[in-house]
């Protein structure tokens, strides 16, 4: 296969450096809708400034880079290995070029590898097979530390919270997970949220529905009433950008149900900061395609 | 807006109230997971002996942090391989995780301003009051923006620790921030956490 090296490195630049429209847009209405002078509208006009000039010089939009996460869909008779190579090639290469942060830390010694090599799970390349006659694609999320580090799991029933086994009781630890998180995910953030699962596969799905785009409707009516309902009550809460107060602490919410073991009912949270990075290639023939 | 100008005195660190927006220049350093734990286990509770070069840097600090400010950074540098470093992407990292050893590590090296996002606890919070210091918020995120207040890179120790958590010593200018915990036992962050837990109670027991 053709050697995708510098285009997959185009992608993690843009990734880093460029904020899709759709985050952009909406932190834009926030703006508007924050109180004139606040320090949550001052945060918000620091926050697109910033993401203005990222673009501008082609700069990361956030120092913490963090984990790359790949989600590759590739053709039938590809081969995955040459992939995975192409990508850690590209993300030497782009580590090189300040677009990623050296961010590989070995968690035995302490050591940072210096260049964003890691381990077979870092970076994360998810792989899927399709059809021979559909295109490659490879769409990239770089999810910082800070978000990551608020993301929350719950076993439902939780008692404390009288949370039952049913949607009501996922609303209230989603709920619950947004209040726990404060600013400190860099609010306002977008919820990604997996109902089920065992505690791998759930925390996977929450962060694969941060792939969609902001406002995009969930072909699941109950949920995606939900989803609608969650993001409201959330910013009722007023933690507000960074957690100076405010009316914006959700952007968006993403939920997805799994199925379960009759034993496990999981609840997991993926809190995706407001530097929501991640961007897609289409690879048709010898022609690429950046979304 | 008030302009400070590092080092501080605990005079300007009084009048500094929750809320004021501030525009910080002089020199400061980065310092953040890694830095805090070797301060605090090599120089204030001397868990484990100096070794390398701890002495040297431990002395080349001193200095900066008296009066001075430490910013919790992980930044992206360029010419790293060169030694002509320039500051590429520089926003705050999460202040909580120094939660153990913040306030010890201000009244050990009588540090006036802790420059991070997210905001920190009660320990902390009770140090800002003793040494007296306060906690400065930047914005998460704005680390393009961040940069362009970086002037120039003076010095960096500790690369051992990896870029993100090295000690640069750097000198800002203008650089946004806001007082969101001040010397007086004020924090936005408190307040801001008590508000909303009483909005999630509200919603949790009214279903």
């Amino acid at each position: 296969m053709q050697d995708l090296t510098q285009e997959i490195l185009e992608l993690v630049r843009r990734t880093s450096t460029d904020l899709p429209p759709d985050v952009e847009a909406k932190l834009r209405a926030s703006y508007a809708d924050e109180e004139d002078g606040s320090a949550a509208q001052g945060a918000l006009d620091t926050i697109l400034k910033n993401v203005e000039l990222a673009r501008k010089n082609s700069t990361p939009i956030c120092q913490d880079t963090g984990t790359p996460l790949f989600y590759v869909h590739y053709p039938e008779g590809n081969s995955t290995r040459k992939i995975k190579k192409m990508i850690q090639d590209a993300v030497v290469e782009a580590t090189r070029l300040n677009y990623l942060r050296p961010n590989s830390v070995n968690a035995i010694t302490g050591k940072n590898t210096g260049d964003n090599t890691g381990d077979d799970h870092y970076p994360t390349i998810h792989f899927e097979e399709v059809d021979q006659d559909q295109p490659l694609t490879i769409e990239l999320m770089l999810k910082g530390g800070g978000c990551e580090n608020v993301g929350a799991q719950y076993t439902l029933p939780n008692t404390e919270m009288g949370a039952g086994r049913d949607l009501a009781g996922v609303r209230k630890v989603v709920l619950d997970a947004v209040h726990q998180a404060q600013g400190r995910g860099c609010a306002p953030g977008i919820l990604g949220v997996a109902i089920g699962g065992d505690r791998s596969s759930s925390y996977l799905a929450s962060k694969e529905t941060l792939l969609g785009e902001i406002g995009e409707e969930n072909p699941n009516p109950e949920l995606n009433a939900m989803e609608k309902q969650i993001t409201e009550e959330a910013n009722q809460m007023g933690v507000g950008p960074m957690g100076f107060g405010g009316k914006t602490t959700v952007l968006d919410t993403k939920i997805k149900g799994l199925h379960r073991l009759p034993a496990s009912y999981f609840v997991s949270v993926s809190y995706m900061c407001w530097a929501y990075r991640r961007r897609k290639m289409t690879v048709k023939g010898s022609e690429v395609i950046y979304d | 807006m008030k302009k400070i100008t590092i080092p501080i005195s605990d005079e300007a660190i009084r009048e500094l109230k929750v809320g004021d927006s501030v525009l910080l220049s002089g020199v400061m350093l980065t310092g953040r997971d890694a830095v805090h734990k070797w301060m605090n286990d090599t120089f204030i509770t001397k868990k484990r002996q100096p070794v390398g070069d701890d002495l040297e840097v431990f002395e080349a600090i001193k200095p900066i942090l008296d009066g001075g400010i430490i910013y919790h950074c992980g930044p992206v540098v360029s010419g790293v391989e060169t030694g002509d470093y320039k500051f590429v992407a520089a926003g705050p990292t999460t202040s909580i995780r120094e939660e153990p050893y913040q306030a010890l590590v201000m009244e050990h090296f009588n540090i006036k301003g802790v420059i991070g996002k997210g905001g920190m606890g009660a320990k902390t919070l009770k140090g800002c009051q003793d040494t007296p210091a306060v906690y400065f918020h930047a914005i998460g995120g704005a680390a393009s923006l961040i940069a362009q207040c970086v002037q120039k890179v003076l010095a960096v120790h500790k690369l051992d620790f990896g870029v993100p958590e090295a000690i640069w010593v750097i000198d800002v200018k203008d650089f946004l921030v806001v007082v969101t915990m001040d010397s007086h036992g004020g924090s936005q962050h408190a307040v801001v956490e008590e508000k909303s837990q009483k909005v999630l109670d509200g919603l949790i027991k009214n279903s």
